[in-house]
């Protein structure tokens, strides 16, 4: 059973490359008479049965990204459509790559280490290989790697690739149940080892960003390839950064304990000796959101004591108090 | 993500994955006259066996006719073989957008990632891929990887690494919040989750740790050699950054929904969700500092539940740290 089916797969091997071959070869359009005539594997079958195998190959051929090309001969008269595929558009262009950029993009292919892009991946470095591009030496001791292992991501990355709508159940943070979403996809977007989606919420008529694993359930694609169209303007990396830095508009003034407080005097715009408590030191810290401030700071107990401004020491305040009691 | 998608040289075998693989087979050859087979099978991710069944399949392939002057035409000579006949298949395929948008988001990730001394390469490799991709290369642009690296440390592990030198780091630990001093002997740098990490055999730990470089204070390349002990191996990442060991404490948290966020972030033993969206999550830790911290972070929105005195011990953080607004 496994070898005859090693057999069939092979034949179809054999029978889509031959097709390839001739479909390069010829400058004319090719009707499926002629395919049949001039390809091995269709010749056998009933013209009937040979035009569907012809279908199914060609939708094959055409996910596996080679160009058939239709058309017809002559305008004339009513010729039946043929197929040739143009050699420019299926040959991958020159392409030398210096010793040190074969190693940078060695290094860049490494990166990806999960399906689908790391096949992806794969199988684009043997293109490159063909065209000539010699293996790289790569850096042995350093590794970039990227993890994609949110169930939603590949729906999200391919629905962002052919611009479609997408629909799931969201959980946002802090909701309790799941809710339906709707959105137009503008990009996908890792940081700090995570992937959201940056899109158009349509029910709640703004940009919004979505965390990859608070997908609850399938996502679905919805409306016809190429319809989302992302606004001029529309900034992924900046995008990422605003998650990464939560831009202070605000400063607080804070003492900290002796030793205490590392990532905080990192960040401190000015520090100073605190006059009440011998051996700590004041320092003032930028910050936009009180209670996010307050995570930082309810996390040093004891150590670190703010003093203003009083949304922030509220914020402290009440989270400790939760705990205390 | 199509067939395509999945059909790279490492994927499935079947038509969808061999037909592709041909279609590069062919063109590899014919630039590498007299190639070894063992290296071809080495760079298709396949065994020589597999290859030799491709190569025979390609024999019985050709221009329509198929006679002998149309078909592809392949030479063994020893362990090598050289393509005679390409039959028209002169050159690779163009680039799938998904391969084009695998290997342009990537580059590109690098050319972000602050401190690496590949920048120019990578910018020139990128500029190049981006011209043979063509059409495909649209989609690449809706995906972004930002990558944090390290200005200030970067270079100096990447020196260290490349000469084979000890590492002394002023290393701030966050679960205790105190700044230790060490040496290092380096083993490779990571960039993984979006950070950089040094991997070292720490010689005050006696065992490998990872040390994320924007927790260096200072760094200073010894005179002295890197000797991490013969047989040192590096992690196994492939279950994520952080494993946790079996003789680690095993603390339990309950989450509100407010709190579910510790679920994502941290590798638990097993996450209980109740209807209202609060979770019971176990994970386990070498640090009770870093427990206590981060209970203190979540306040009324997470509680240890168990160990008990580890609860009783946040319990009374909480207490101390309140009294000094009380003053």
């Amino acid at each position: 059973m496994q070898a005859n089916l090693a057999a069939v797969s092979a034949k179809k091997t054999e029978r889509l490359l031959n097709l390839v071959i001739c479909l390069l070869a010829t400058r004319r359009f090719m009707s499926v008479h002629e395919i049949r005539a001039a390809v091995p594997g269709y010749e056998q079958d009933t013209e009937e049965s040979s035009r569907r195998m012809f279908e199914r190959d060609k939708e094959e051929l055409r996910e596996l990204g080679i160009p058939l090309e239709t058309g017809t001969n002559s305008a004339a008269h009513d010729d039946e459509p043929g197929y040739r595929i143009a050699r420019r558009d299926y040959e991958l262009p020159d392409i030398t790559l210096a010793p040190d950029e074969a190693a940078a993009l060695g290094l860049a292919a490494r990166l990806w280490q999960s399906a689908p892009l790391a096949s992806a991946t794969g199988s684009a470095l043997l293109k490159l290989a063909a065209a000539g591009v010699d293996a790289p030496v790569v850096p042995a001791a350093l590794e970039p790697r990227v993890g994609a292992s949110e169930p939603a991501f590949e729906g999200c990355l391919r629905a962002v690739r052919d611009g479609r709508s997408l629909s799931f159940r969201y959980r946002a943070s802090g909701r309790t149940a799941p809710e339906p979403r709707r959105v137009d996809p503008w990009g996908v977007v890792s940081w700090r080892g995570r992937w959201y989606l940056v899109g158009w919420d349509g029910d709640r008529a703004a940009e919004r960003v979505f965390r990859l694993s608070r997908v609850v359930g399938a996502v679905t694609a919805t409306g016809e390839a190429g319809t989302v169209v992302v606004p001029a303007g529309v900034d992924l990396r900046a995008t990422a950064e605003r998650m990464a830095r939560d831009e202070p508009h605000l400063t607080a003034r804070v003492s900290l304990r002796p030793g205490a407080g590392w990532e905080l005097r990192r960040a401190a715009t000015a520090t100073a000796d605190d006059p009440e408590r011998a051996g700590w030191s004041i320092v003032d810290v930028g910050f936009s959101d009180p209670e996010r401030f307050a995570d930082r700071i309810a996390g040093y107990g004891a150590d670190a004591v703010v003093h203003g401004p009083a949304p922030a020491r509220a914020a402290v305040i009440a989270r400790l108090r939760g705990l205390a009691s | 993500m199509t067939d395509a998608g999945s059909a790279g040289a490492r994927g499935p075998a079947g038509a969808a994955g061999q037909l592709p693989r041909l279609l590069a087979l062919v063109p590899y050859l014919l630039s590498r006259p007299g190639v070894r087979v063992a290296e071809v099978a080495a760079t298709f991710g396949i065994t020589e066996d597999r290859l030799r069944k491709d190569l025979n399949l390609l024999w019985v392939c050709g221009l329509p006719g198929h006679g002998p002057g149309d078909l592809i035409d392949v030479e063994f000579e020893g362990d090598t073989v050289t393509l005679l006949e390409p039959a028209g298949v002169t050159r690779p395929l163009r680039l799938t957008v998904d391969e084009a948008l695998a290997l342009i988001v990537a580059l590109r990730a690098l050319a972000a990632t602050p401190g690496l001394s590949e920048h120019d390469a990578v910018d020139r490799a990128l500029a190049k891929v981006e011209q043979a991709a063509g059409a495909a290369a649209g989609a690449a642009a809706r995906v972004e990887i930002s990558v944090e690296g390290e200005q200030r440390v970067l270079p100096v592990v990447r020196a260290a690494l490349q000469d084979r030198r000890r590492l002394h780091l002023s290393y701030h630990v966050p679960g205790r919040d105190e700044t230790t001093e060490r040496d290092v002997d380096p083993l490779r740098l990571l960039l993984v989750e979006g950070r950089s990490y040094l991997e070292g055999w720490c010689r005050k730990a006696e065992s490998v740790r990872l040390f994320r470089l924007d927790r260096v204070d200072a760094v200073q390349v010894l005179d002295l050699p890197a000797e991490p002990p013969p047989g040192v191996r590096s992690r196994d990442l492939s279950q994520g950054l952080f494993r946790p060991g079996p003789d680690d404490l095993l603390v339990t948290l309950a989450l509100r929904p407010a709190a579910a966020w510790v679920a994502d972030y941290h590798p638990c033993e097993s996450v209980t969700e109740s209807a209202d969206g609060s979770l019971v999550v176990r994970l386990r830790t070498r640090d009770t500092g870093w427990v206590r911290r981060l209970a203190l972070r979540l306040g009324e929105q997470g509680r240890v539940l168990a160990p008990a005195a580890l609860a009783d011990e946040v319990r009374a953080d909480a207490a101390r740290a309140l009294a000094a607004y009380r003053e």
